[in-house]
Order: C-alpha cells, then sequence, then structure tokens
C-alpha cells in the first residue's frame, strides 16, 4: 500500500506538478474543442485561447496574497 | 508521381516530422542534461522499430489520433508548468535556478544514501524524448508507408526518410553547441513555450481540430504564446515592484 502510495504520488507530481490548474486547463481545452468539432464547427482557435487562460489563472493562484512585510 | 518526385515528397514530410521531434529532444537536451534524453531517444527509436518491424504494412491501423491526444496533452501540461516557472522567474516572484547549488545538494543527498554513481536517472527528460520521438517516429513510418504503397515503391519512399532524418540529426548535432550557451532561464522559456505550442498542436488534432495551413499553424501558436507570455512577464514584473518585493535570491529551486 506504501509502495502503490508512493507510485501515486510521484505520478501526480510528474503529471501534475505544483498546480493543478494547467492540467485542468488542457482538458477543458481538448474536451471543449473536440465537442466544437463534433458539432461541426472550427476548434483550432478555442485550445490556445483557454491554454493562456489556464496559465494566467495558474500564475494568479501562484502570486496571490504575498504579503510584502 | 516518379521516382524522384516520391523520394522527395517523402524526404520533405520526414524531414518536416524530423524537425519537429529534433525541436524537442534539443530543448530538453540542452536544459536538463543530454543522458537520459538520449536514453529516451534510443528507447523511442527501438519501440519504434519494433512496431515497424511487428506490422509492416498494417502500420496504418494503431490509433494515430488518440495517441496524438495522450502525446499532445501531456507535452501541454508539462510544457505549461515549465512556462509558469520561467515567467515567476522572470518577474521576480521566483528564484532564479541555480545548477550548482542543485548539484551540491543532490551530491550530498547521494552521499548521504550512500550513493556513489551520481547519474540517477531523469524520467523527465527521458519521457519528453522518449514521447516526442515516438510519435513524430511513427508519423514518419506512416509517410514512408502510405506514400510508398500507394507508388508501389516502399524502399524508395524509405530511403527518402532515411535521408531527411541524417540531415536533421547532423543539423542537431551542428546546433547543440550554440544552444548550450543561452542563458538558463531564458533556455527554460524558450523549451516552455516549444512544449506549449508542440502540445497544444498535437492534443487538437488529436481531437479532431484542423489547423489553418497544417504545420505552419506552429510557428502562428508559437508567437501567441510568446506574445502572450510576454504580456503575462510585464503584468507580474509590475505587481512585483507595485509590492515592493525584494528580487528572489538565487538559490537551489526546481
Amino acid at each position: 500500500m506504501t509502495t502503490l502510495a508512493s507510485f501515486g504520488r510521484f505520478l501526480y507530481d510528474f503529471v501534475i506538478g505544483d498546480d493543478w490548474t494547467a492540467a485542468v486547463g488542457v482538458v477543458v481545452a481538448v474536451g471543449l474543442a473536440a465537442l466544437l468539432v463534433h458539432a461541426g464547427w472550427a476548434g483550432w482557435w478555442l485550445p490556445p485561447l483557454v491554454v493562456v487562460a489556464s496559465l494566467s489563472l495558474s500564475l494568479w493562484r501562484g502570486t496571490r496574497g504575498i504579503d510584502p512585510k | 508521381m516518379s521516382g524522384v518526385f516520391l523520394f522527395l515528397a517523402s524526404f520533405l514530410a520526414s524531414a518536416v516530422e524530423g524537425v519537429e521531434a529534433l525541436t524537442i529532444v534539443l530543448a530538453v537536451g540542452v536544459s536538463r542534461g543530454w543522458r537520459s534524453t538520449l536514453l529516451g531517444v534510443a528507447a523511442a527509436s527501438a519501440a519504434l522499430a519494433a512496431v515497424v518491424v511487428l506490422l509492416g504494412p498494417a502500420l496504418t491501423v494503431i490509433p494515430i489520433r488518440g495517441l496524438r491526444v495522450v502525446v499532445g496533452g501531456l507535452l501541454l501540461v508539462f510544457g505549461l508548468q515549465w512556462l509558469r516557472k520561467a515567467i515567476l522567474r522572470a518577474s521576480g516572484f521566483k528564484a532564479l535556478h541555480d545548477e550548482e547549488a542543485i548539484y551540491r545538494r543532490e551530491a550530498a543527498q547521494a552521499a548521504a544514501a550512500g550513493d556513489t554513481t551520481g547519474a540517477s536517472m531523469d524520467w523527465y527528460s527521458f519521457t519528453v524524448a522518449f514521447k516526442g520521438v515516438l510519435l513524430e517516429g511513427l508519423e514518419v513510418a506512416f509517410i514512408v508507408v502510405t506514400f510508398g504503397s500507394n507508388q508501389g515503391n516502399i524502399p524508395l519512399a524509405a530511403a527518402g526518410a532515411v535521408a531527411a532524418i541524417a540531415v536533421v540529426a547532423i543539423v542537431g548535432l551542428r546546433v547543440r553547441a550554440p544552444l548550450g550557451r543561452v542563458p538558463e532561464n531564458t533556455m527554460k522559456y524558450g523549451v516552455g513555450l516549444l512544449l506549449t505550442t508542440f502540445g497544444t498542436f498535437w492534443a487538437a488534432e488529436g481531437a479532431g481540430v484542423s489547423w489553418p495551413g497544417s504545420d505552419l499553424a506552429l510557428l502562428v501558436l508559437l508567437a501567441f504564446y510568446a506574445a502572450a507570455s510576454w504580456i503575462l512577464v510585464r503584468l507580474l514584473t509590475a505587481r512585483h515592484a507595485a509590492l515592493s518585493l525584494p528580487a528572489a535570491s538565487t538559490a537551489a529551486g526546481e
């Protein structure tokens, strides 16, 4: 069980890293693009916008609440 | 399609895929070290050779779209992690990387653990290089099989692909040293941009997206991410200054 938990932690750190918002952003970007394509729309414009939005959110989460004192 | 045209078509199409793989390998190798990166390249080449030998012309049954989603999605997650850290460093919110401090720390930890080899595996470099080379290698194999079988001359299409990979490899060896002189955080910033660009391109293609301009869309994506990250660095730098924070000291970080 400890080995399994260690492997799970390694996998989480390896794939997700410091902040989970990037990973969620990637899933959302790919999922929404697939939905757009499935509905017959051009989906190429959406993933870059979602990626930049999730990067901005991740940076905001990483720098908020920093106390200069 | 004449023989010459078949050779050229296979050469050019394979060269495009080869350059994409080379970009990833160079980026990871220069910024994180070559040993694990080259092991990843070797492992991907062996896996690719095994797949090609086992499947041969039946190669086209591999679900390349699903593979693109997985490989592209993971590259995109990795790219965003790199880009996030590079932006935080560039704006002063995170300490600059200090390889010497990390080397000293890891050497001390290895000595404490009784590890005297000093050659631990960097799974991150291995995985990124493996995935990039395997995916692009499979695409080269598809090109050879589809172009070659359409013209009834797979060996000539394969010769075009082999020539392209040889040229790309020579170019890679020549640009490796100049790239090594790029400042570390700049290099990591570039790696983050490249992984994010390729990851977006492949993951979206796997989801069924058709990029306008095909592979040329990679350049537009790269420019878009470079501009967006530059704006984010400027905004965070201004915020850092407004908070009157001291610059993060150079220390062993991630």
